[in-house]
């Protein structure tokens, strides 16, 4: 065998799984996109019905506007929230706590995805901890409408994503140099300037990656929207669900599937510049 | 004051961050029919509840059994095919890497949805098996990455100098190349289970009357707020952390100086 | 420009280790100071003290006559060069020179004059456009320099920043760093574990072991009549032999010799390689059997055996182009003020 052929070899178990279980079914799906549903059956051709549905009926224009809105929503609050935090455990943190302070920092992560979502239903709920908190301090008279709404589905997102990007932000903190720091504050930076001039820019590549992480992981999601937010508006997976579950519109489904895959790719192409895909 | 601030803001962080946490272990020993204030208790009658469901108990075997093998596979293969792009010149190698990668940057519910239109157009049938097919695509990419990024110079070395004793391809794999790699192969596969085990969208297209724990535990919550859940819930997040802290003490701190 | 340091009292503990006992120091203005010793000796902490990257758990740092001690780095009027260069990537090598003056509020026209100044003083005038990671180490090192030397410090502080380097590029760096120290009359305080490179650039030497200082002193006299057994040994090669004292003499295997004693039983006497000679004229040693000899270009390097003490090693140096060979006899001499005694180790 030469060389080549026995790399193959190795090669092809993985790579015939992948084709066969993501590349075929992709490609199926992106034909589905363009076949078309008479009655209960399904017309195969290229037909572009399911994407002109998608720009004419105003529910689902509604619901990519309301899933774009809400996973920039998330990225930025969380993106937000989490560099501090990192922050904070990465320089202010004793060294020989740092580690425990991540640890207990993302631990609720290892609750179950379903349930994170269904804790904070419980929190939010209209008889929840936060009502009853509020009203036993007479903050509040009557209970604040917070399950159920957007609010709630960003709040169970942040959440998630702050833990995800803490870990990853401090990750990259902490691999800088410490004598960048020195540097900078040798030359007369403040903490701000020092910040602002060097940490920042060198970890901007690394928050880029987690935001998009971030972007990719929140665009596609179905159970936190679906938990959180209730059906008072619809996000673009909960769609897709009610098109394959109630109408068995599989060709519908897979056009905003598709619809979903070009927005996440704009979405890499937007940051192209600062993605180290090979850090992910 | 302005000293006190960074030391504010993480308490605010650890109080948002375990605000869900602490009302579901705590409302989970509720002895009452709602996980709401005020609270009752403590009592057990939940957990009893819950460990005498045979559903969630079943679903829990599967959820494991697919987490497992599933993870089994993706490490597997993504071993030989890092193994095989970083130790021989592949025309191509760039295309086939990023092939391999690619499943990573698409949302699960698609990979779900792509599995679940060709496996009914195929006419095969749902059940615990095509769930883990689609735990392995979705676990591949990461496997391969990690353990491509480990295979190093150094181990390259390693691997020329046992083969420059006489080993044979098997032997260099076996004797130098896997227990070189074991604590990338450890995080991977730990990685890869954690990833399967709470997977819900793929397990919730892809299953139909066997289903994993994530799903099962779906179900339950359509009936609303329950006790139940919080019990079950609470299980499920006491035996992750005792893991996680497991391999952080016995693993991870031993690779440390 | 520059400015005189005083340090007095100095200590310094990482929990219960001691980096630092009670160091006293005073550096001149304009003095070009070596801090040499081995690793974990306490020279890194001693720069970071100085630097204002620690404070110290005991003692003052005066820099100009102003106790530092407890000011922050950007406070002092001292700037480092760091071990790993710690240039900033994004930034173009006239971003990182002008840096510190943007910092302190300079225009950008005025600070990029000044920038690339410094720049043409380590010769990369030509690269001010360049990003770090495009230059070659030794460059880098230079652009470290230049940003360290932009804000004009009193002290410079400089972290090994030539251990990344090759030999030839170190040695060539050393000449061009202690120019441009002669240059700007910057007080320069340069840590190494390197002691030719320490004799090659300062005005004096500091020896450092286990967080004391063990000599300070201009490089030759370091040399020549170390202060301490650890000091001789580390500013270079240096033959040993057991000794004992004897009333205003001291005992050795080749004899007694009219040295002054320390008090101590158990003595070591030193002898530097090039100070053996082969001909009688100084203070005879004996015969000696030659084991191995190498040639070093500027010198011979001999293996002795003396007849006096045949279980011990000599090392001599002898005039290259007189190279004996294995199992040959020469008579051995030494001239006696290249003799050091010093108590043997843990018996003082």
């Amino acid at each position: 065998m030469t060389g080549a052929a026995r790399g193959w070899g190795f090669v092809a178990p993985a790579l015939i799984w992948t084709i066969a279980f993501f590349v075929v079914p992709f490609a199926v799906m992106g034909a589905m996109s363009l076949a078309t549903l008479e009655g209960r059956s399904l017309i195969w051709g290229l037909s572009l019905a399911n994407y002109a549905e998608l720009s004419e009926k105003a529910y689902l224009g509604r619901a990519l506007r309301a899933s774009l809105e809400i996973t920039l929503t998330v990225t930025l609050v969380s993106v937000l929230l989490a560099y501090p935090l990192a922050w904070i455990i990465a320089f202010r943190v004793p060294p020989r706590w740092q580690r425990l302070a991540l640890l207990l920092a993302i631990l609720p992560f290892w609750t179950s995805y379903v349930v994170r979502s269904y804790a904070w239903l419980l929190v939010l709920a209209r008889e929840g901890v936060v009502n009853q908190t509020l009203m036993g301090l007479g903050l509040t008279a009557e209970p604040i409408t917070l399950a159920n709404t957007r609010f709630a589905t960003v709040t169970g997102f942040v959440h998630f994503f702050v833990m995800l990007l803490t870990l990853t932000i401090y990750a990259n903190l902490v691999q800088l140099s410490p004598n960048y720091r020195r540097a900078a504050m040798d030359l007369g930076a403040s903490a701000f300037q020092t910040f602002r001039h060097v940490i920042l820019p060198l970890t901007l590549p690394g928050i880029v990656t987690g935001a998009f992480l971030t972007f990719v992981l929140c665009i596609g999601d179905y159970v936190t929207p679906q938990i959180l937010g209730g059906n008072t508006e619809l996000t673009a997976p909960q769609v897709i669900m009610v098109q394959l579950g109630r109408r068995a519109n599989f060709p519908l489904a897979a056009a905003l599937a598709i619809v979903l895959m070009g927005i996440v790719t704009l979405a890499y192409l937007a940051c192209a510049r600062w993605l180290r895909i090979d850090r992910l | 004051m302005i000293r006190a601030l960074p030391w504010l803001y993480l308490a605010a962080a650890f109080v948002f961050i375990y605000l869900p946490v602490a009302a579901l272990v705590l409302f989970s020993f509720q002895d009452g029919r709602l996980p709401v204030p005020p609270f009752q208790g403590p009592s057990l009658r939940w957990y009893a509840d819950v460990l005498g469901d045979g559903d969630l108990t079943g679903a829990l075997v599967h959820s494991l059994a697919v987490a497992l093998g599933s993870s089994c596979v993706a490490v597997a293969l993504g071993f030989l095919a890092a193994y095989g792009l970083a130790r021989h010149v592949l025309p191509g190698a760039a295309i086939v890497r990023g092939l391999l990668i690619a499943p990573l940057t698409v949302s699960y519910l698609i990979v779900g949805l792509g599995l679940l239109i060709v496996l009914t157009r195929a006419g095969l049938g749902l059940s615990l098996w095509t769930a883990a097919i689609g735990h392995v695509v979705i676990n591949l990419p990461l496997a391969f990455a990690i353990l491509y990024a480990s295979m190093g110079a150094q181990q390259q070395n390693a691997e020329r100098a046992a083969r420059d004793l006489g080993a044979s391809e098997a032997q260099v794999i076996w004797l130098v190349a896997l227990p070189m790699l074991m604590p990338a192969l450890a995080a991977a596969f730990f990685l890869a289970v954690t990833l399967s085990w709470d997977e819900f969208i793929i397990a919730f297209l892809l299953t139909r009357f066997d289903v994993t724990l994530p799903v099962e535990i779906w179900s339950m919550l359509r009936s609303g707020l329950s006790p139940r859940l919080n019990a079950i819930g609470s299980l499920v997040f006491l035996v992750s952390i005792a893991v996680v802290l497991l391999l952080e003490l016995l693993v991870f701190r031993r690779r440390r100086p | 420009m520059t400015a005189p340091v005083t340090i007095a009292g100095l200590s310094h503990r990482f929990g219960s280790t001691v980096a630092l006992s009670d160091i006293a120091l005073e550096i001149a203005a304009g003095e070009y100071i070596a801090l040499l010793g081995p690793s974990g000796c306490g020279k890194t902490t001693l720069l970071s003290i100085l630097g204002g990257f620690l404070s110290p758990s005991e003692g003052i740092v005066r820099i100009g006559g102003r106790d530092v001690t407890r000011l922050a780095p950007a406070a002092r009027p001292t700037t480092t060069v760091f071990q790993d260069y710690a240039l900033f990537p994004h930034m173009s090598l006239r971003e990182n020179v002008a840096f510190g003056l943007r910092m302190a509020g300079m225009a950008r026209h005025a600070r990029h004059k000044r920038a690339d100044e410094k720049l043409a003083l380590v010769g990369l005038a030509d690269a001010a456009r360049k990003r770090p990671h495009e230059i070659s180490g030794g460059q880098r090192q230079r652009v470290a320099l230049a940003r360290a030397l932009a804000v004009e410090p009193d002290v410079l502080l400089l972290d090994e920043p030539l251990g990344a380097l090759d030999l030839k590029l170190r040695r060539a760096m050393q000449d061009e760093l202690k120019a441009i120290q002669r240059q700007l009359g910057t007080t320069f305080v340069h840590v190494t574990h390197d002691q030719e490179e320490a004799m090659a650039i300062a005005d004096r030497i500091v020896v450092m072991n286990a967080g004391r200082i063990e000599d300070a002193g201009p490089p030759a006299r370091v040399y020549r009549s170390p202060a301490t057994l650890f000091a001789a040994d580390f500013m270079g090669e240096m033959n040993h032999f057991p000794a004992r004292a004897g009333p205003g003499c001291v005992e050795t295997p080749f004899g007694t010799l009219p040295l002054d004693p320390p008090a101590a039983r158990d003595l070591v006497v030193c002898l530097r390689p090039e100070a053996v000679r082969s001909d009688a004229n100084g203070t005879p040693l004996g015969a000696a059997t030659v084991r191995e000899a190498a040639f070093f270009g500027t010198h011979g390097r001999v293996h002795l055996s003396p007849d006096a003490a045949p279980e011990a090693l000599l090392i001599a140096h002898v005039a290259p182009d007189a190279m004996p060979t294995p199992g040959d006899r020469i008579e051995l001499s030494a001239d006696l003020q290249a003799m050091h005694v010093f108590a043997k180790e843990g018996t003082a």
